[in-house]
């Protein structure tokens, strides 16, 4: 059995932080919960049935001549005949937010190994009958061959052609050839004669490690809402990061992609609002209370928000986030969200964003507040907004520079050069064909391995993400 | 207007006069409740009463009392929604596109019929209230009225505003044309009063009846203002629930999005409108002994249009199929691969047992004649329209495009509790209307005794 330090309440001491409890382990995307990893094959042995949707039956682990009871939770990938239980939970002198999770596994510890990562074998584990539910973000395994949503390949294989994906990509039937989805449009578009705000997401470089989504809750006053309404998947991160595993079933075996394979690939996907040119939400709403700003942001106005949820339905990323009850000066989320429940609390929310009121969706914003206070600072110093003067909660959070955020107007912007973006459209004028600035949503795209999620449907995000490239050189067949 | 085909069976049996007519429908109004209407009024009202409860939580609390979660935005709400609208269909059909096509077998239930329109859609109309995070503010903001705050105005291009022009419309003339019909009736009751010597009741019934004096140049009028709301009604037959069909189908989620939706959806309505009519009057006819005037056979035209509709329906279900394979666009396919193998199958395949397969019976005579087996399957066949809307809104949205955000919908208490009001709301209403106002038309069904009646000339 291999004892860890928890991803994200480490050794225990971090145990009573909230924003930590609800952030969902990279892996299992369990949250608020302690549970042992096992095996499918061991689980299967042993009677315990841990369905999709965390329903799941406690174990007694013995060691060392101590016990403990914990939740099992099937882990693919997990080698038969051993176990994984995280440290830090079962504090018993932890305070109002810790209080009565999990079960303490110290005690376990083999005497000597490290705090980090320690292993203890003589290990013995019981089934028990009573019933557990694991609250997870995500109760489905696999992207279900869905190569709109994830994009992978290995290095051989773009080396060999870099535009692989793109020749794949579906193309739409027009009047006498097929085109590519975005370039046929009802609508006129939007231009963006000053900045025009765009995100760069590389999924190659993104270690899942979810520090992107506490920066965001931090920032941006996003509620937490506790074990119960998790389960009831309705957590309110803003940002999530996507967890999908690999299935070895062929794309048109819909059962059998359905399950994870038994060692299988990991791909991490941040998902966040797409701030869509074509916004399907836009277009919903009665009372036109999500709009889109002259910079290409999804707005969202909270003050005119009736809650009718048609925009979170129509979002084709599912980003938007609807509150389901009062979630500040709420004693029954006192718990869970207690820096909107206590005057104390209240301290630490951001006074640039304002606090939901119950029956209002949300979502994220690109950190609006942030982009005026860079252009405000750059108005009093008479001069235009600088590349990486404004910066993203998750952006600044990112240890691995994955997410990139700027200004696609911008010729010399990071995201531009990234992107390898043309900034300049042929326009014919006259009989002349002219080079003009391309001001529009539709911008030419150099870098072959950025593409938009779900491209097809022609919602045109703003927020492109680069394909995800493993090095498998040893297994390729060119090597 | 008084040609009839020798093909039609008699409409009113037992040998009714006029004066009969007025006797038998009248004597409701007048006489007190029997105790039957007494136990089914108090459990209507006790429905309300939980109902009432349940909403009134919700909005104390928040829409988090539902089930719905980040994924499934809408669930029992619009589906209930949708499912009141459909019913309140028939009513319309049977009183403006029948009237026009001059079917007199319209006439003993055409008053029935409307009262159920309109408290189909009050039904209706409960749920996209009461499904709004801020109904204080929602309930007027969806409506274009002129503000103070600049030019802040609502979203033309969202069909949710649609709705709101189509069901007011519809709620509004629906009940225009209801209430005229019932003004000479009320002139009835008023006469008769007036003549037993009850002076409160002549008093009410004559302001119901805004004076009504039966003069020839007043029937004139009252038939002409009943020919313009019959022109009125009729496209409303087909708007409305063309225009609820297009909260999905100008969406982008896949089994939502789907052009043939209007159509589908107008069927559809007046398919489980219906078979609402057939299982209130089945009721009503045997309540109030009015078994001459709703005979076996306007039960057995009901089922027949029972028929008709239940295989569009079956027809769009199996379209949407060969569609979803035919266009292969992969998010489309597999809403409807999911829906019919998914964790919802069983809500597929009651809705296709339901809709599809059980109406086929009506194929059958004996059937189609029988009062138990039309009473058995009108009741099912509400019960596999509600299941339609169910699957549609609840299996395409629980598993759309990122596999991420799949989830489940499991109701609480609230969701069956606000569906369960409208019950309590909706026969509340009913049974009130039957005991204070005239349930058939007496002044339509009187005109059509001297051709469509067993009475000797």
């Amino acid at each position: 059995m291999v004892i860890y330090e928890s991803c994200a309440i480490g050794s225990g001491s971090q145990a009573n932080n909230p924003l930590l409890q609800e952030l969902p382990d990279p892996i299992t995307k369990a949250t608020w919960d302690h549970y042992v990893t096992i095996s499918l094959k061991d689980a299967e042995a042993l009677g315990i049935e841990n369905d999709a949707e965390g329903r799941t039956q406690l174990v007694t682990i013995t060691a060392n001549g101590k016990s403990v009871s914990v939740a099992a939770l099937v882990q693919p990938g997990q080698a038969p005949g051993t176990l994984g239980v995280a440290l830090g939970y079962g504090r018993t002198n932890v305070g109002l937010v810790g209080k009565g999770i999990g079960a303490n596994v110290y005690p376990l510890l083999t005497a000597g190994e490290s705090l980090g990562y320690s292993i203890t074998s003589g290990v013995k584990i019981e089934k028990t009958e009573t019933a557990f539910q694991i609250a997870q973000t995500q109760i489905h395994q696999t992207y279900m061959g869905r190569a709109n949503v994830v994009q992978e390949s290995i290095l051989s294989d773009y080396l060999s052609n870099p535009n692989e994906w793109n020749d794949k990509a579906p193309k739409i039937t027009s009047w006498d050839k097929k085109v590519p989805p975005g370039s046929l449009s009802m609508w006129k578009g939007h231009e963006y004669k000053n900045h025009h705000w765009g995100m760069a997401i590389d999924l190659n470089t993104c270690t899942g490690c979810g520090s992107c989504v506490v920066a965001c809750n931090v920032e941006n006053n996003v509620a937490l809402v506790g074990k119960e309404e998790v389960i009831n998947r309705r957590e309110m991160h803003w940002l999530r990061i996507d967890r999908y595993y690999s299935s070895e079933a062929d794309v048109e075996d819909y059962q059998g992609l359905e399950k994870a394979s038994d060692n299988p690939e990991v791909v991490f996907q941040p998902m966040l609002c797409q701030h869509c040119n074509n916004a399907p939400c836009e277009t919903v709403c009665p009372v036109a209370a999500t709009t889109h700003s002259t910079e290409g942001l999804n707005q969202m106005t909270y003050n005119r928000c009736i809650g009718t949820r048609y925009c979170a339905n129509n979002c084709p990323y599912k980003v938007r986030r609807f509150n389901w009850f009062k979630y500040h000066d709420n004693q029954k989320f006192l718990q869970a969200n207690p820096a909107m429940n206590t005057d104390l609390g209240r301290m630490v929310l951001n006074p640039d964003v304002t606090v939901r009121s119950r029956g209002v969706m949300e979502k994220c914003s690109f950190c609006a507040q942030r982009i005026q206070a860079g252009k405000l600072n750059a108005k009093k110093e008479r001069r235009p907004v600088q590349d990486g003067e404004v910066v993203t909660a998750c952006q600044a959070a990112c240890s691995t520079g994955a997410i990139v955020f700027g200004d696609m107007n911008d010729p010399e912007s990071k995201i531009s050069k990234l992107l390898e973006i043309d900034h300049y459209m042929e326009v014919e004028k006259d009989g002349k064909v002219e080079k003009v600035f391309n001001h529009t949503i539709d911008k030419k795209i150099g870098n072959p391995r950025a593409y938009r999620v779900l491209e097809e449907i022609g919602v045109k995000p703003n927020i492109f993400y680069l394909t995800k490239i493993r090095n498998k050189d040893k297994d390729s067949k060119n090597a | 207007m008084q040609a009839t085909s020798s093909v039609r069976e008699t409409l009113i049996t037992g040998g009714k006069t006029v004066r009969d007519v007025s006797e038998d429908i009248s004597r409701h109004v007048e006489n007190k409740p029997n105790r039957l209407w007494w136990i089914a009024f108090g459990f209507s009202l006790i429905l309300f009463g939980f109902g009432f409860y349940c909403l009134a939580a919700l909005l104390w609390d928040g829409i988090g009392l539902w089930g719905l979660n980040k994924t499934v935005g809408w669930a029992w709400d619009i589906t209930n929604f949708v499912w009141w609208v459909g019913i309140g269909h028939a009513g319309t059909l049977i009183s403006a596109i029948l009237l026009l096509f001059r079917q007199k077998w319209r006439m003993s239930i055409n008053r029935a019929a409307e009262a159920m329109t309109i408290f189909a859609v009050i039904c209706a109309a409960t749920f996209p209230l009461a499904h709004m995070g801020r109904l204080w503010l929602g309930f007027y903001w969806a409506l274009p009225l002129p503000n103070t705050w600049g030019s802040l105005w609502v979203n033309f291009n969202s069909p949710l505003l649609w709705d709101v022009f189509a069901i007011s419309t519809y709620f509004t003339v629906s009940l225009v044309f209801w209430y005229i019909g019932l003004i000479p009736d009320f002139a009835v009751i008023r006469d008769r009063a007036t003549r037993m010597g009850h002076k409160t009741r002549a008093a009410i019934y004559n302001a119901l009846s805004f004076g009504w004096d039966g003069a020839a140049k007043t029937w004139m009028r009252y038939e002409s203002v009943a020919l313009i709301l019959a022109g009125l009604s009729t496209p409303l037959v087909l708007s409305v629930h063309t225009i609820v069909s297009f909260d999905f189908a100008t969406s982008i989620v896949p089994g939502w999005h789907t052009t043939i939706f209007p159509p589908y959806f107008v069927a559809g309505a007046i398919f489980s409108g219906f078979a609402m009519v057939l299982t209130l009057l089945i009721v009503t006819r045997k309540v109030f002994k009015l078994e001459d005037y709703i005979t076996i056979y306007h039960i057995e035209l009901m089922n027949i249009i029972i028929i008709i509709t239940g295989s569009i329906v079956g027809i769009a279900y199996i379209t949407e199929f060969f569609v979803a394979w035919y266009g292969m666009v992969p998010a489309e396919f597999y809403a409807f691969y999911n829906r019919a193998t998914g964790p919802y199958w069983w809500a597929y395949w009651s809705m296709m047992t339901c809709n599809v397969i059980s109406p086929q019976l009506f194929w059958f005579k004996k059937i189609r004649t029988n009062i138990a087996a039309t009473f058995v399957l009108s009741i099912i066949v509400n019960i596999g329209m509600w299941f339609e809307r169910f699957v549609i809104i609840v299996t395409s949205i629980h598993r759309d495009y990122l596999p991420s955000s799949w989830s489940m919908f499991y109701p609480t208490i609230y969701d069956m509790g606000e569906y369960i009001f409208t019950f309590g709301l909706f026969f509340t209403a009913f049974f009130l209307f039957a005991k204070f106002f005239p349930v058939i038309n007496m002044a339509e069904v009187k005109s059509i005794i001297k051709s469509s009646s067993e009475q000797k000339h």
